[in-house]
């Protein structure tokens, strides 16, 4: 009875960490071939992530609604114009319902870099976005080689670091 | 006083905002006008300010004061200062405010943490606060200390996002009072025959400690063409044997970007005090003795509406946006066991104990402007 | 034998919240928060204002506490 309770107890204990340790992910080195996808871009094209093989590639999932998505922009729009000489995209897949909010937003605070519409969230799944933002930052082979989830002020400099390291490889 | 600190979530710290804020309340024979300032400043989305100023003036003569030769005047002063702190998905607020007029003082300290968890759905508070009150008489320009009053309480609350249109929460909070727990002006009254009004005064008397539970469940759910229905029901119950029980339901109707319109009504009802009546079959009839009108068995009943404009919708400069905001509201007072004996007794043919029950109107109006940064 | 019985539930139903806290997914995802994200799906919109209320009720009535609750909104970071 005690050894059964005692080993209980660690059973417990490992899954709460594991649970406890899981909602904490924020950032995370990984190496996965990214899933491929194709979405309409606010001017109506199709724009798919295959067409950008070869290049290191920035995704980066927001909507009108969210806060620290919006903080986040300016900065991101800096990084594409500073790396794109250097084979360096920037993907902004907005997950709004509706066009009109988005279309809005970006005639006050444009952005130079694609933004493309998930409207239905299918890439949004498929990239299991566990946060508004997330950020996935795909190597020039079109692996996953960066996920990071939410966005607080100074976490661009994690995105440069890794964005600097793969145009390297 | 007491209950949680600040409504922001756990996630995401508010915006910057400064908002100017007016109110008046008539009802009772009582007059308040009420003025207040709060300025709200984050840094590096991590930590938050909030320093809110308030000033209340006072005036009128309310059923307790049953001469009406002695009306009140005062006013009442207070600051709050709150710090929010977030790292990763807690955040942790604490805050401090003082409130100051001619015969009472308090002061209160307040601590929660709130956590996001299981997605975001869930967000888990604890909290406490601390009190300390210096509570006197005045008479004309004397003030006399009467006392202190001490008091702690502890809260707990879980909010779930449910659907993607609902959201719910649960909250429960146990506040203990020690010390000079009575209003210093408030009396209680006794059968006299020897009174020539029937009935005769003496000073009341409580017990020396108090413990309350509150419960309030609430709900929020977002209608297909944008708007929010809101409903909310909280049962209190404490040593003193008070019950009560509070019912609210709101409405929010938004037009486009520019006008947010809401209703609500409120609906309360409580139960006596175990040593409260209205009249006391002689004097000293019990240990403890009340009759503050507080602590008789009521209802009360509000309607309530409140339009936004903005008339910055968008932002202009450094401002995000700019609001306006009207809200008026109308509460009927009605007491089940309280009586007007300032207004009615044997000089107009009512026996002691056969007086009317009290009941009174109040009207509440606010008015503020609010700018975010 | 009682208290045995006691410490196997405790044990038994932190198991099951805890394999629950792995095993259960946010069946709302953070790209459909849009509503609850919505200034009109907040608890207290306007703080001053309803501090200002719950101060007129706590001072007339018996009752007091419960008055403010944190959580919703659009769950970012």
């Amino acid at each position: 009875m005690k050894r059964w309770n005692s080993s209980l107890i660690r059973s417990c204990a490992l899954v709460g960490a594991i649970a406890v340790g899981a909602t904490f992910a924020v950032a995370g080195d990984v190496s996965t071939p990214a899933t491929g996808f194709s979405l309409n871009s606010l001017a109506g094209q199709s724009v798919a992530l295959s067409q950008f093989k070869g290049n290191v590639v920035l995704v980066n999932f927001w909507a009108t609604w969210c806060g620290p998505c919006q903080q986040e922009m300016p900065l991101l729009d800096q990084m594409y114009k500073k790396y794109k000489p250097a084979g360096f995209t920037l993907l902004g897949v907005n997950v709004d319902k509706e066009a009109p909010a988005v279309k809005e937003l970006l005639s006050r605070k444009p952005v130079s870099f694609p933004v493309l519409l998930d409207p239905e969230n299918s890439v949004s799944r498929a990239y299991h976005v566990a946060d508004m933002p997330s950020s996935v930052i795909i190597d020039r082979k079109g692996n996953v080689r960066y996920v990071h989830r939410g966005y607080r002020p100074g976490d661009e400099n994690e995105y440069l670091d890794r964005i600097r390291q793969l145009i390297r490889e | 006083m007491t209950g949680l600190a600040g409504t922001a979530r756990a996630a995401v710290l508010p915006d910057d905002r400064a908002d100017v804020f007016y109110s008046s309340y008539k009802g009772g024979g009582m007059d308040i006008k009420g003025k207040s300032i709060l300025v709200r400043k984050k840094f590096a989305e991590t930590f938050s300010v909030q320093g809110q100023y308030f000033v209340d003036t006072v005036s009128g003569a309310s059923i307790d004061v049953l001469s009406n030769a002695s009306v009140i005047k005062d006013e009442r002063k207070q600051k709050n200062i709150d710090f929010d702190y977030i790292r990763g998905k807690t955040q942790y607020s604490l805050g401090y405010s003082n409130s100051k007029e001619t015969d009472y003082i308090s002061d209160n300290v307040h601590f929660s943490l709130s956590q996001d968890m299981f997605g975001d759905l869930t967000t888990v508070t604890i909290g406490a606060a601390r009190g300390w009150d210096k509570i006197s008489q005045r008479s004309g320009l004397l003030i006399t200390p009467k006392g202190r009053a001490d008091r702690r309480s502890y809260n707990a609350g879980l909010s779930q996002v449910v659907t993607k249109d609902l959201i719910g929460s649960v909250t429960v909070e146990v506040i203990t009072d020690e010390g000079f727990l009575n209003n210093p002006y408030r009396f209680t009254r006794f059968l006299d025959p020897t009174d020539g009004r029937g009935w005769n005064l003496e000073p009341e008397v409580y017990p020396a400690t108090r413990t309350s539970t509150a419960v309030t469940t609430r709900a929020k759910y977002y209608l297909w063409y944008r708007a929010a229905a809101s409903a909310s029901y909280r049962f209190f119950t404490d040593t003193w044997g008070i019950r009560g029980n509070t019912l609210e339901l709101g409405y929010t109707h938004p037009i486009a970007n520019r006008w947010i319109l809401e209703g609500r009504v409120r609906l309360y009802k409580q139960g006596h005090a175990n040593f409260y009546s209205d009249l006391f079959p002689r004097r000293d009839a019990q240990n403890f003795i009340g009759r503050d009108k507080d602590l008789a068995a009521s209802r009360n009943t509000t309607i309530g509406a409140k339009a936004t404009y903005a008339f910055l919708p968008d932002g202009w400069k450094f401002f995000k946006r700019g609001t306006v905001t009207v809200d008026l509201s109308r509460i009927q007072f009605k007491y089940d066991d309280f009586r007007d004996i300032k207004d009615y007794g044997i000089a107009n043919g009512f026996a002691p104990g056969a007086e009317p029950l009290y009941k009174f109107n109040a009207t509440i109006l606010q008015i503020y402007a609010s700018m975010f940064f | 034998m009682k208290s045995r019985r006691i410490k196997l539930a405790v044990l038994a139903a932190s198991m099951l919240a805890m394999s629950a806290c792995s095993g259960i997914k946010p069946w709302v995802k953070p790209y459909e928060r849009d509503r609850l994200a919505d200034p009109i799906m907040t608890w207290d919109r306007d703080v001053v204002s309803g501090a200002y209320l719950d101060h007129v009720y706590e001072s007339r009535e018996g009752s007091r506490g419960a008055t403010g609750t944190a959580g919703g909104g659009c769950g970012c970071n």
